[in-house]
């Protein structure tokens, strides 16, 4: 099992990512799935008559309104970054919070680095599959880079402007 | 000017803290370079020909004595003794050591300076005009309104991926001098029926390799909402901005491919979801940052015409500086001073330690201890009192600052290309230097009037070659060294892209091809029509002609 950062802190995941071309007849029965967004499209029905806990990932060019009617169904969204550089899913992030009201697990998955840790969080990501060949550990503190920040985001609505003394 | 409170200044701080430990982590091998490249250019920090190059942040080109004194601190203390003013109005140091830029952000945060963003595919420094705050035609004061914008882009956390890098201008005069037309967002004052103001907002312009003028998406956004509407765009543009192809990656293609009126609607779209947001400006926060920018401690004086019309007549090169390098200024008995860095022999831009602490002296003297930095690399003194204009002429002819060419075709704009850069396809310097050499006769230069001359090493065109009225592109040919020149841009109101002349040129032939060019237009020129005019209205046909013709 992956170590991982949720909430905050270090944890064993019992998650099990498929990827992107899993098919329906390849999955467990019982397993905590996160399946790619093409499956749900496809199969939805079925992936809610399993047992197991359902997540969905997007990929970096997929998009949040997509699965924005049906965010009760999963209990965990992953977002992919397929390069750290790509920024798209920090817009899908924020959209899943702010727009469509998600609360569950919202996840960064793929080249994930401390180094934008600090900037996942604001967009709403609250656990983070550090690169296997990275510490999660070491990568806690980047959670803390600033302790303060300008703008209106996830972690903090109001703007500085509004909150200066 | 903006002073930092505790919170700006913390988020600096912290900015260091974590940038030490980057480049920690790069050097013990932690960070792979491909892993550290953004998150040093999100730094300023590119790694060049000979050694990595620092661009320090000057938002919207405005920086104090003290802050001058720390440049040339720096100049001296990591550097070779001396700095780069940029075309982005920003200074950049050619020889820090990677390994001591950590400190030198440490020195730039004692004075409320820093790198931030200055490079990467990024919201970059908000540029405006250099004339802000003094200028006679100025319609409101843009400074306040950079400043909103400034702290808003700094370490947004949803775009500091973005598909390339991100440039915003505000201009707030009648004339624009902040070349607003070809920036990704171009931000202007207006005002509706009930005096009310909002702004024009331009999308989609940008020079580089695919230059287009922007396109007006909004004619009228009021001021409450601009934040929300700059994350909408911001936002449409993080999305659905190409990520394949770098050189298609602008925000310019995006609007070209969808066309303006469909952008605008994607970005009214998602604005709608936005607007009247947490992040709707109010009047607290506008007085907040606009108290920053109040008028300095202004006497209440007279025009000197009758006197400074004495002082040229006696003091010929006195009439030339004032013709060239002295502005109007909003109050009566100031004027606004352009110190060229322009004069010849020296790359265009660069200023040494010395003489950095001797501008800051003189602002402190004559200035109200401020100093302005122009996207055309000059520096300005804003606020000089039109007595002391004599006294500080003879004191910037002594600094090498009293070349009287701003705006003439030896203030040339140009990047630091192939002898520092490790993008450029060729040199620049020792072309501006040539046709400096060249054209060295100040009346002729004065007869010519208004002529701007842009330097590229390369397509990614810093030196702004495609606005202007002569534009330079170095360019590669099997491993040498050309130069491909274009005619007829502009970065003014009526932007426009220059039209390439025909087949490039070698270095040594440049300095020739500039002069047929301005032979044609001193022949065909009518009465003293500037040069951007004349071509206009004679077109490409006999410049073409005169330059190749000689080939043969």
């Amino acid at each position: 099992m992956q170590r991982i950062i949720k909430d905050g802190a270090v944890v064993l995941d019992n998650w099990h990512l498929l990827d992107k071309d899993t098919t329906l007849d390849a999955l467990p029965n019982s397993d905590n799935l996160i399946v790619p967004f093409k499956l749900w499209a496809e199969h939805a029905h079925a992936l809610k008559a399993r047992d197991g806990k359902l997540g969905i990932w997007l990929d970096s060019d997929e998009q949040a309104e997509d699965i924005a009617d049906d965010l009760a169904n999963f209990q965990l969204i992953a977002l992919n970054f397929p390069s750290f550089a790509d920024g798209r899913n920090y817009s899908n992030a924020r959209l899943l919070r702010e727009r469509f009201g998600y609360t569950g697990e919202l996840r960064a998955i793929g080249d994930v680095l401390r180094d934008q840790l600090f900037f996942y969080l604001r967009c709403g990501f609250n656990s983070f599959a550090v690169r296997a060949d990275r510490d999660a550990e070491d990568a806690l503190g980047s959670l803390k880079d600033f302790s303060e920040v300008y703008q209106s985001a996830v972690d903090q609505p109001q703007p500085l402007f509004r909150r200066r003394g | 000017m903006y002073v930092y409170d505790e919170y700006d200044q913390r988020i600096i701080e912290d900015r260091v803290k974590q940038y030490r430990d980057q480049t920690r982590r790069y050097l013990a091998g932690e960070l792979s370079e491909e892993e550290f490249r953004p998150l040093r250019l999100q730094n300023g920090l590119y790694v060049q020909r000979y050694a990595p190059m620092l661009r320090v942040c000057v938002p919207y080109g405005l920086m104090s004595s003290r802050q001058l004194r720390k440049m040339a601190h720096i100049a001296r203390q990591y550097d070779k003794g001396y700095a780069h003013i940029s075309t982005r109005q920003n200074v950049q140091f050619n020889w820090p050591a990677l390994e001591e830029v950590p400190d030198i952000l440490a020195e730039l945060a004692e004075v409320q300076m820093h790198a931030i963003q200055t490079s990467g595919n990024c919201i970059r420094n908000v540029t405006t005009d250099q004339f802000a705050g003094v200028a006679p035609d100025e319609v409101i004061d843009p400074r306040p309104w950079c400043e909103i914008v400034r702290q808003w882009a700094t370490f947004h956390p949803e775009f500091a991926y973005l598909p390339r890098k991100f440039k915003i201008a505000i201009n707030g005069a009648q004339s624009d001098r902040a070349a607003i037309e070809v920036h990704d967002i171009g931000l202007e004052p207006v005002q509706n029926a009930a005096g009310e103001l909002g702004f024009r907002v331009l999308v989609g312009g940008g020079l580089g390799r695919t230059p287009i003028v922007g396109a007006f998406i909004n004619e009228y956004l009021p001021w409450q909402h601009l934040l929300t509407y700059l994350e909408a765009i911001l936002r449409v543009y993080n999305r659905y901005g190409r990520r394949d192809n770098k050189y298609k990656a602008r925000i310019k293609i995006l609007v070209k491919a969808l066309t303006p009126a469909v952008f605008a609607e994607k970005v009214n779209a998602e604005w709608a979801h936005l607007k009247d947001g947490p992040s709707t400006l109010t009047v607290d926060e506008v007085h907040r940052v606009a108290d920053h920018f109040v008028d300095p401690a202004y006497q209440a004086l007279q025009d000197q015409s009758a006197l400074l019309a004495e002082q040229q007549a006696e003091h010929p090169g006195f009439a030339r500086w004032m013709a060239r390098n002295v502005n109007g200024h909003k109050k009566p008995g100031y004027a606004a001073v352009t110190l060229s860095l322009k004069a010849t022999g020296y790359a265009p831009g660069d200023i040494t330690d010395k003489q950095l602490d001797a501008v800051a002296e003189l602002a402190d003297r004559f200035s109200f201890g401020e100093v302005r930095s122009s996207h055309e690399q000059n520096l300005i003194l804003a606020d000089v009192e039109q007595t002391q204009l004599l006294a500080l002429w003879n004191e910037l002819r002594e600094l090498g600052f009293a070349t009287p060419n701003i705006g003439l075709l030896t203030d040339i704009i140009c990047c630091p290309g192939g002898d520092f850069c490790s993008l450029a396809n060729a040199k620049s310097i020792p072309v501006a230097e040539a046709i400096q050499r060249r054209f060295d006769d100040l009346d002729y230069l004065f007869d010519l009037g208004d002529i701007d001359l842009n330097i590229s090493g390369c397509m990614n065109a810093c030196g702004h070659h495609h606005v202007g009225h002569i534009g330079i592109l170095g360019v590669d040919k099997k491993g040498e060294e050309f130069y491909q020149v274009s005619l007829g841009g502009s970065a003014s109101r009526d932007a426009s892209l220059g039209q390439i002349l025909g087949p490039s040129f070698a270095q040594d032939d440049m300095p020739d091809v500039i002069s047929k060019i301005i032979n044609v237009f001193v022949e065909q020129r009518h009465a003293d029509e500037r040069f951007i005019d004349t071509f206009r209205r004679i077109g490409m046909a006999p410049f073409k002609e005169r330059v190749y013709a000689a080939n043969h």
